[in-house]
């Protein structure tokens, strides 16, 4: 049995960044970039059904990027992943979620895992598109925003909840393998140990190409994307009222609204 | 044929509200003679014509379906069948966890123009242009779709405001290939109350957010919530982290806070669902240290300093 975790490193802001000269990107100089959120949880949710299982259960992290993002994989492995693979060739660069779904689906033809965890979005850009995507090319059943997953290694089916909008859950049992994109909060995820994090650096992390994989380069990119950038830019800050002053001054113009909204005198 | 499609999202019988906000952003967007059909997906659709018969409305696409709930398998065969049919120049779903279940699967296999989370739909020089936020939010991205003869797009709900009045549609049914899905929905289950709080009637809500720092901290904020006497709530990353119930989470997919008119945000930095799940209240005050937390965004009062200093000094004050 077989768990593959498609991981994301993701990319927050600089407090002074700037948009690069094409007017299509932020400037790399200004991007802190760390594991996802949501992945840390499917991660965790992976490793947490192979610790229960009676059989052996591998669980394998994949990430598309650059030799930077070795970092988030070894976080992976450090975590419980049994190994790490990372696809890159520069006809990468410019992908939509649709173009790394393709890779994603060309590791799962080569890996063939009974499962596929992605998180349910990125911090960054939020498509929440990438893991159903790769569903949608692979043809196997899928579902998203996975609560309080049941499955154990070798059953036919797995039994989850749907969080809904509101806080309403939909229970659903669902054909393996399955593409299922997890929910941040799904189980807590463990920290790495000094030890696992020493074990992880020694571990190796399989590189892939697209030849490895059998995929052309206008697979990629922005030819094999379903969008492309036209413009980014900062947009017209925020509409707030800022309240000014010493703390003491802010607490109370804020007391103050609190009062008017109790219909209070101040 | 072309046109917009847009895809009515029900639950439980009940037509979701985002559904009439699609229309209303189809509206804005429709050329001179171009068809606006909105399609809706259910064992019974034909209960959704009336809430479905709103101005700019020209037809509606009844599609019978074995689930009655929403089913990935089930709607990526439907909608695709009705895509195909209908040939559409754009379809529009909201941005929601059902199309989360199939928008991305359906436009990645038939090879469809595709974004989600748009919260701006244009044409520009005849050309289709969505935007959606980047980074966290912190930029706006403008995305084309250059070659694609359809485009699916997942737009954000309280951007675009359902339609004033009614209108008599054209209804026609619209018969899908039967399709063995691999999923099957079971029952619903209500976030249960860990503790008796029901955020859905606070008028008045206090939340916290990561900028607490650590859950030791919870305390003197639920002492701060009742001394000005409001209801304690708090962020997804708290309720994640086990800090509060589940059941004080506001935001998308926490409980809506429906009543709430005051909101009083400390250190919550605004997560685009919690932006969403909030936009409707009157006063929204934000606290936060960082001048470029989103929750600025939508706030009508902003402070920026130290959420703890903050804190105490109010708490003088009642």
């Amino acid at each position: 049995m077989k768990i593959l975790v498609a991981v994301k490193q993701v990319a927050a802001l600089d407090e002074d960044f700037e948009i690069s000269s094409d007017g299509r990107d932020v400037d790399p100089d200004f991007l802190i970039r760390d594991l996802n959120e949501w992945d840390d949880f499917s991660l965790e949710e992976a490793v947490k059904i192979k610790e229960a299982s009676g059989e052996p259960v591998e669980v394998v992290a994949a990430s598309v990027g650059p030799e930077e993002v070795d970092e988030s994989l070894r976080k992976c492995l450090a975590k419980g992943a049994d190994r790490a693979l990372r696809i890159w060739d520069d006809a990468v660069r410019g992908s939509d979620p649709i173009a790394i779904a393709r890779i994603l689906a060309a590791v799962v033809k080569r890996e063939k895992p009974d499962l596929l965890f992605a998180g349910v979005q990125s911090s960054d850009q939020a498509f929440a598109s990438t893991g159903i995507a790769t569903a949608g090319l692979l043809g196997w059943p899928h579902a998203a925003v996975v609560a309080n997953l049941r499955y154990t290694p070798g059953a036919k089916t797995a039994v989850f909840r749907r969080e809904l909008e509101g806080g309403l859950l939909h229970e659903v049992e669902i054909d393996v393998p399955a593409v299922l994109t997890i929910q941040a909060g799904i189980n807590t995820p463990r920290y790495a140990s000094l030890r696992s994090i020493k074990q992880a650096a020694a571990k190796p992390i399989e590189v892939l190409g697209l030849a490895d994989l059998q995929l052309g380069s206008d697979a990629v990119g922005e030819a094999g994307s379903l969008s492309h950038v036209r413009r980014m830019y900062i947009p017209e800050k925020g509409r707030a009222q800022l309240i000014e002053g010493s703390p003491a001054e802010q607490a109370l113009k804020l007391a103050a609204i609190i009062r008017e909204f109790k219909g209070e005198a101040a | 044929m072309s046109g917009i499609l847009v895809i009515a999202e029900q639950r439980r019988g009940e037509l979701r509200p985002v559904s009439l906000e699609l229309v209303g952003a189809a509206q804005s967007l429709r050329r001179d003679g171009e068809q606006v059909a909105v399609a809706v997906f259910a064992q019974d659709p034909a209960r959704f014509v009336p809430d479905l018969s709103v101005a700019g409305v020209d037809a509606i696409v009844t599609v019978k379906v074995p689930q009655p709930e929403f089913d990935p398998d089930t709607f990526v065969a439907a909608v695709g069948a009705l895509i195909e049919a209908r040939h559409p120049d754009v379809v529009l779903v909201a941005h929601s966890v059902d199309s989360f279940g199939y928008a991305a699967a359906l436009a990645a296999a038939r090879g469809y123009g595709f974004a989600t989370d748009v919260f701006k739909v244009e044409r520009i020089d005849g050309e289709l242009v969505a935007t959606r936020g980047g980074y966290g939010q912190k930029v706006s991205v403008e995305l084309d779709f250059p070659g694609r003869s359809t485009v699916l797009l997942a737009l954000r709900g309280n951007m675009y405001k359902p339609p004033d009045g009614a209108a008599t549609p054209e209804v026609t049914a619209f018969e899908t290939p039967a399709t063995a899905s691999r999923a099957t929905g079971k029952e619903f289950v209500e976030l249960s109350a860990a503790d008796d709080v029901d955020m859905t009637a606070a008028e008045f809500i206090l939340t916290v957010g990561r900028g607490i720092g650590e859950e030791a901290k919870i305390p003197q904020f639920r002492e701060l919530a009742d001394a000005v006497g409001a209801t304690l709530g708090c962020s997804r990353p708290i309720a994640d982290a086990g800090w509060l119930p589940k059941s004080r989470q506001v935001g998308q997919s926490g409980k809506t806070a429906s009543a709430c008119k005051l909101y009083i945000a400390m250190g919550v930095s605004g997560a685009i669902q919690h932006l969403a799940g909030m936009k409707h209240v009157n006063t929204i005050v934000a606290v936060n240290s960082d001048a470029e937390a989103s929750i600025f965004t939508v706030a009508t009062y902003g402070i920026v300093g130290d959420v703890f200093e903050i804190a105490e000094e109010l708490r003088r004050h009642f």
